[in-house]
């Protein structure tokens, strides 16, 4: 028979496995999450493709047509895409996650389980926008004639590691949410900053050499350089740049986890 | 065999204090910090110390569950009763002591938590069991029963936002009821509901304790329900166990216990709320009578205090008496008057009514007090936060004394042959 001892400071002890234990709540709570957006939206799906599409075609304009910078050769939608795709996938994950414990109040006041669920599963919403517009990318490379290369392969390993460089950041807001109301207010000022340090609407070879390892202290940077790499090919990747967003990844997902941990047990008195 | 084991069990809560905002801000906190000097990390405690106070919720509590029990918590609001609950179902973790639990544990401290307006009915049975702990599997191997006992077979279909108000509490206990835990947590879920459905739950509780040998621990206000249905009882005051053992004795004892039996002015600044009572509106002072004894048959004056912590709108009051045994007898409501009020931040204001003739017979009442601001938002409530002795008074027929006879009204009364 199962048996469970509750303790001042100890009530984690068998906290990974019942992580393991819950993860059909996990599912649930993605699937609800995933149903009420396309149910509560007019909208629905194509709400997924117009916001990137609008988003691409108004970056050509700008950086392409306007302010001429170079793509590399390839079409600049394609192009401003290929960045699209992870930064959007971040910025939504990113703010769903933050907000994610605060919507949920009346779970975590009322309900056991391990709170990492509700975050990890707000940026499974973002996957689904993601692989929407995917397939409008699909589309958009058919229409250029653009066949992608063996280097797709890559997103196998690319997509994981947005969703973790979306987690580790929106784990510590979402924490720092429950106790102090007004971070909300921060998120939507860092999705907006970050879209304009972010290699999105032109390349990250524009950054002057001396400057690019630094410049890679965004961990979205090597994303999207990987990204770009996988999906228009046409570049080279800039091998120590790509590491170091790795590693600022790494360690932002690490300090979430550790400071959601740290402050996890007393959501349910101060939420 | 022995399930349920508790020692010590202590939790103590820190209490902000006359603070603008309801919740910590970082800007507040960043601030504070910087004031310093820089000398000392932004912790909550370094402003803590002019604005909070620490309590104890629940302090040594130790206490043993065997197999099969059906132990019901009884006690006022603020005596720990849901703290207690919390603790045992891995919510919020206790600040002192420990609990040892045999087997799988289901709490349902709310009817249809996670519920979502926008989801279907059978959408919501399969979001409600995964947050109970429930498996795919399991639920679907118990879809129809639930579906069943809830009575929505037509509905499955229907967004719950369009359920009545009754439809979507029995989906929500439907679901809960087939949870299958060696021991369930409930609190006072059953006070939702009407009547017929209320016997429908009390009867399934029963069945699942009888029957099957799960154990049950359950939070009450409804001394009936209690008596209905536990093999057990323990009361807790103010996060103290003050009494454990038949439930007839614990009742008896609760009910008789006359600490809190008033007259005159009721101060209830200090009782502690449920989270997000009292924050924006809070009732200070009850005055019955102006002090007086309250008499059946004689007008009652009722004065209620209160403080308006944040600017409020279309502001309504009420009281209202019920039996111990958690059965609501009279409501006074001022917005059934039609009398509302809009107030700004800090006033302190009172309200005050009289009815011509109470009519409730002479007996000990527990009294509510509320606060609601528009057609639904709760400002502060405390339920059953003082008892009130009516007594006789000089126009009481001896009739009612002797034999009670509920709230007696007079009426008009006309006679003719036919």
């Amino acid at each position: 028979m199962q048996e469970l001892l509750i303790e001042a400071g100890h009530v984690e002890r068998n906290y990974w496995r019942d992580l393991w234990r819950y993860r059909e709540l996990f599912y649930f709570l993605s699937w609800r999450d995933i149903l009420v957006r396309y149910k509560q939206t007019v909208l629905g799906v194509a709400w997924a493709l117009i916001q990137p599409f609008l988003t691409m075609v108004i970056f050509t304009i700008v950086f392409g047509r306007i302010a001429k910078l170079p793509s590399g050769g390839a079409p600049y939608p394609i192009f401003v895409f290929s960045a699209l795709l992870p930064w959007q996938f971040f910025a939504r994950s990113f703010s769903e996650g933050a907000a994610s414990l605060v919507t949920n109040t009346n779970l975590i006041s009322k309900v056991y389980f391990p709170r990492l669920i509700v975050p990890a599963a707000s940026v499974m919403v973002g996957l689904v926008d993601f692989l929407i517009s995917f397939g409008l990318l699909a589309v958009l490379m058919a229409w250029y004639g653009y066949w992608p290369g063996a280097r797709m392969l890559a997103l196998l390993i690319l997509v994981p590691a947005a969703i973790f460089t979306s987690i580790g950041p929106g784990l510590w807001i979402a924490a720092l949410n429950v106790k102090y109301r007004d971070v909300r207010y921060l998120v939507p000022f860092i999705v907006q900053l970050g879209l304009y340090i972010s290699p999105v609407g032109f390349s990250s070879d524009m950054v002057p050499p001396q400057w690019r390892l630094v410049y890679s202290l965004n961990p979205m940077v090597g994303l999207i350089d990987g990204f770009r790499w996988a999906i228009v090919g046409r570049t080279t990747l800039y091998l120590p740049g790509i590491l170091l967003s790795l590693a600022v990844s790494v360690t932002f997902l690490a300090f979430g986890i550790w400071y959601f941990r740290k402050t996890e047990r007393s959501f349910a008195d101060v939420i | 065999m022995q399930v349920i084991k508790a020692e010590g069990l202590g939790k103590r809560y820190t209490i902000r204090h006359q603070s603008r905002e309801a919740y910590a801000t970082l800007r507040d906190t960043v601030a504070a910090a910087l004031k310093k000097g820089g000398s000392e990390a932004a912790s909550s405690r370094s402003h803590g110390d002019t604005y909070s106070s620490e309590f104890w919720a629940l302090r040594d509590v130790s206490f043993e569950v065997e197999k099969g029990d059906v132990v019901g918590v009884v006690g006022r609001n603020g005596a720990g009763k849901s703290t207690l609950l919390k603790i045992l179902s891995r919510i919020t973790e206790p600040t002192a002591g420990t609990v040892r639990l045999r087997g799988r544990i289901a709490s349902l401290l709310e009817v249809g938590t996670g519920f979502h307006p926008e989801l279907t009915g059978r959408e919501n049975i399969f979001l409600n069991g995964a947050i109970l702990g429930m498996s795919h599997a399991e639920i679907r191997s118990k879809f129809d029963e639930i579906v069943a006992f809830a009575e929505v077979e037509q509905f499955l279909d229907t967004p719950v936002k369009r359920y009545s108000s009754g439809m979507y509490v029995r989906l929500a206990f439907a679901v809960a009821a087939n949870l299958e835990p060696e021991i369930l947590i409930v609190d006072e879920v059953l006070a939702v509901g009407d009547a017929q459905f209320q016997r429908k739950c009390l009867g399934k509780m029963r069945e699942v304790s009888r029957q099957e040998g799960r154990t049950v621990l359950f939070v009450s206000h409804s001394m009936a329900s209690v008596r209905a249905l536990c093999s057990r009882g323990m009361w807790l005051d103010a996060g103290r166990i003050r009494l454990s053992g038949s439930p007839s004795d614990v009742i008896a004892a609760y009910l008789d216990s006359s600490v809190s039996v008033s007259e005159g002015t009721i101060a209830l600044e200090e009782i502690r709320r449920p989270p997000g009572q009292g924050d924006r509106l809070i009732i200070q002072r009850v005055t019955l009578n102006d002090g007086a004894p309250v008499l059946h048959g004689e007008p009652l004056r009722l004065a209620i205090e209160y403080h308006l912590r944040h600017a409020s709108k279309a502001v309504a009051f009420g009281v209202g008496f019920s039996s111990l045994e958690g059965v609501r007898l009279m409501s006074i409501d001022s917005d059934l008057s039609e009398e509302r009020r809009d107030f700004e931040q800090g006033h302190y204001g009172i309200v005050e009514a009289q009815i011509q003739t109470l009519n409730l017979q002479p007996g000990r009442y527990a009294l509510d007090v509320a606060a609601r601001s528009g057609d639904n938002g709760g400002l502060d409530y405390l339920q059953s936060c003082v008892w009130i002795d009516v007594l006789p008074g000089p126009r009481t027929p001896a009739v009612i004394i002797r034999e009670g006879g509920g709230v007696r009204e007079p009426a008009a009364w006309e006679w003719r042959s036919r």
